[in-house]
């Protein structure tokens, strides 16, 4: 037993402080710190950032131009990252396709698609869940038939997260509609600029725009567009859900709202005094960061078991469940710490010289409910009870 | 980084699961559990030929271990069979013994057994309320006061016991035959006493104690805290194979989703649990071992009664019978949450320090 990061850990941890505190621009840091909107612009600037460290796919091998990292830089990546208010990595190229392309691809998908991934020259949206097909994703059915050296695309995506921004869309398609579920299923990749595709844009409870609707009208995409064998899509499908899950509990970004609700619960004041001195908020944040202090262990011992194995096990869906659960429950912690001063509705204030909230608190409302996301979506924490039920129960 | 067992440790573990699994079934565990001396003397000694005691105590006071991990070792075994045996107070007494000079050539050999007299009825828990006071007299001291779920107090030759002595708070030692020692069988078997003190001759063991104390009582947790982890995982196995063999409407119950994601729900706490043990284990003797104490007490009793309560819903009837083995890993699991202090106790601890 050694809970402690080597000597080289422990500077390569040191290098991305010094880095995130030098080069991660001021208004990159303040969109995450005050949950405001993170731009396009904003998001292509910072990895392009990464890109020139070498340090953007952070999932990938030397060979494909990744940086190599094992688990545990990974985690040490993550965790310096969310203590910097650095954005989370868009991951639909860059941690879902790339490896998908890498382990399925042909040689010259991977010398078309990567590189550009790499220098973002193109931004990837995934087309997965549909209107009737969420938890039970093998239900889908967007159409794609193989007509000449065409695939022809008929059918509707949604939950497509950044899709307003994205040139390429990766899809499942059925393209055998007789075969059993999960067999007649296939990868296609589809320029988003394709004549019959439409964007359509869904707004969320708080009120942003993150996800849209996609829809299909006969969309012609050549056929090598396909990844893997033709009705093999539900193999891509299930590996890019075991490939990589380090960063799933999200440890680091809930030690940052950790210590950010305590800051806000010493300056907020009830009672005459800092709200930290009631001793029922303070049983609330200390039971959240005590299941937080767990977690750090789990999340670790995860990583020493991906790093001894070569591959992470199925127990990492506990890191998905009680992951997420804590982190609402620090968001919903941010939101109660406001008490009224959570209503202005974001922005609505953005007129007067008036502040409510504490300087990077105001949109702690919208933060507690868009977060409300994460136990739903990337296999819904009940799917994730589902899968352990098997895994781990054997039942 | 490194979570597996060192090579010493994996093999105490395996000799303990080993002798345990095959001495300490659970027919003959309840036998000697609930009948005085509400433990079985000739496995008390064979455990402590195993070297059981010796890994409780550092090389430089006559053991072979004492870190956290080594504790968190010996006590999951004994948990994975909810053993008995007085162990706790040899640990706790070892763990304020060497904070002194004293031999414990007797204590860890297991010919001399000790346990610990803190709590009081007006203070299970907290240090700075114990009436107990001691005086000098002569050459020697003496202890007045009642000392409360002394656990193993049933057995010990020896009683450590904390009490005021001349303003601060000190441990003496007290013969067992000296004192008014009341023994009982606790709800979930083994043995504690209340040690009825009088002017009862004592030895100063510890003048200025406290920390002491708090270090003895750190490693407590760490004990119950990894015998709870033991005893969660035996009984959630047990509810996982009651489910996959109980049939009802025609079918396993473990094919009911409303039952399964509970089940899972008890793995994801336990694997927390055991998260919080070792980091709790690797803190023990450092400045910030008592946060990470009172962390592990509360997130175990939280888990513990989760699983205790859940094990015995899904069972349905037949865990609410003394003959079935699950029902009394519930009780052992729910009864350590009292020891040492309870989920928020050590939940107001820790949100004081925030």
């Amino acid at each position: 037993m050694d809970l402690n990061f080597t000597p080289e850990e422990e500077s390569f941890r040191q290098e991305l402080k010094d880095f995130f505190a030098q080069s991660l621009p001021d208004d990159i840091r303040d969109a995450v710190k005050t949950g405001g909107e993170l731009t396009k612009d904003m998001m292509e600037r910072y990895h392009a950032l990464l890109n020139q460290k070498g340090w953007l796919a952070t999932t990938w091998p030397k060979e494909f131009g990744g940086p190599g990292w094992g688990p545990v830089e990974r985690h040490i990546f993550e965790e310096e990252g969310a203590r910097a208010h650095a954005p989370r990595i868009v991951p639909f190229g860059l941690s879902m396709l790339g490896p998908v392309l890498q382990k399925f691809g042909t040689k010259e998908q991977q010398d078309h698609y990567l590189p550009r991934i790499l220098n973002g020259d193109d931004w990837w949206c995934q087309g997965y869940s549909e209107p009737g097909a969420g938890s039970d994703l093998a239900s889908l059915k967007t159409r794609a038939v193989h007509e000449g050296d065409e695939w022809v695309i008929n059918g509707q995506k949604t939950w497509t997260t950044l899709g307003q921004h994205a040139d390429w869309i990766f899809c499942l398609c059925r393209t055998d509609p007789d075969a059993k579920q999960q067999a007649g299923i296939s990868f296609i990749l589809v320029d988003m600029s394709t004549p019959g595709v439409e964007v359509r844009p869904i707004r969320l409870i708080e009120g942003g725009h993150e996800v849209n609707e996609v829809f299909f009208t006969d969309v012609r995409v050549p056929y090598s567009n396909l990844v893997g064998e033709v009705n093999k899509g539900w193999t891509i499908a299930k590996y890019l859900l075991t490939h990589e899950r380090t960063g799933i509990a999200g440890v680091g970004f809930s030690m940052q709202d950790l210590a950010e609700v305590k800051a806000l619960a010493r300056t907020v004041r009830r009672n005459g005094k800092p709200l930290i001195e009631d001793p029922l908020f303070a049983a609330r944040i200390a039971q959240a960061e005590i299941d937080l202090e767990a977690m750090k262990i789990t999340n670790l011992r995860m990583l020493f078991t991906a790093q001894k194995n070569g591959a992470p096990g199925p127990e990492t869906s506990i890191l998905k469940i009680k992951g997420t659960v804590i982190n609402q429950e620090l968001k919903d912690l941010r939101r109660r710490a406001l008490g009224p001063a959570a209503a202005p509705f974001p922005g609505s204030l953005s007129d007067s010289n008036l502040d409510m909230a504490p300087s990077g608190h105001a949109n702690n409302a919208a933060r507690y409910f868009n977060n409300r996301k994460t136990s739903i979506f990337g296999g819904s924490n009940e799917i994730q009870r589902n899968i352990l039920t098997k895994t781990m129960l054997g039942l | 980084m490194n979570f597996d067992l060192t090579e010493d440790r994996q093999m105490l573990q395996d000799s303990l699961r080993r002798y345990l699994a095959d001495k300490y079934p659970i027919e003959h565990r309840n036998e000697v559990a609930y009948e005085a001396p509400y433990h079985d003397p000739a496995k008390w000694s064979e455990l402590t030929e195993l070297g059981a005691l010796y890994a409780l105590a550092p090389e430089d006071k006559g053991g072979m271990g004492g870190t956290g991990f080594d504790i968190a070792v010996v006590f999951e075994e004994l948990g994975r069979v909810i053993s008995p045996e007085p162990v706790l107070g040899a640990l706790m007494a070892s763990r304020i013994l060497s904070h002194t000079e004293a031999d414990q050539t007797d204590l860890l050999a297991g010919t001399t057994r000790m346990a610990v007299g803190l709590g009081e009825i007006d203070a299970p828990y907290d240090l700075d309320s114990i009436e107990a006071t001691a005086k000098a007299n002569g050459d020697g001291y003496t202890v007045s006061g009642r000392k409360s779920c002394v656990y193993g107090g049933q057995a010990a030759d020896t009683i450590l016991v904390a009490a005021r002595l001349d303003g601060k708070l000190a441990v003496l030692k007290v013969s067992a035959k000296d004192a008014d020692v009341t023994s009982y069988a606790m709800m979930d078997g083994g043995g504690a006493a209340e040690a009825l003190l009088d002017a009862t001759p004592a030895g100063l063991v510890l003048a200025d104690a406290a920390e002491a104390i708090q270090d003895a009582i750190n490693a407590g947790i760490v004990a119950l805290c990894a015998e709870a982890v033991g005893a969660m995982e035996v009984l959630h196995a047990m509810t996982v194979e009651y489910l996959g063999q109980r049939k009802q409407f025609g079918r396993a119950i473990g094919t009911f989703q409303a039952l399964q994601h509970r089940a899972v729900d008890m793995l994801t706490e336990i694997e927390q649990s055991r998260s919080i043990v070792i980091k709790a284990a690797a803190e023990l003797g450092g400045s910030d071992a008592s946060r990470y104490c009172s962390m592990a007490k509360n997130l175990i009793g939280r888990a513990g009664r989760l699983v205790a309560e859940e094990s015995i819903q899904m069972h349905g009837g037949i865990a609410m019978t003394w003959e079935y083995p699950g029902s009394h890993y519930a009780k052992r699991i729910i009864m350590i949450d009292a020891q040492l202090g309870d989920t928020d106790y050590h939940l107001a601890r820790v949100a004081a320090a925030a």
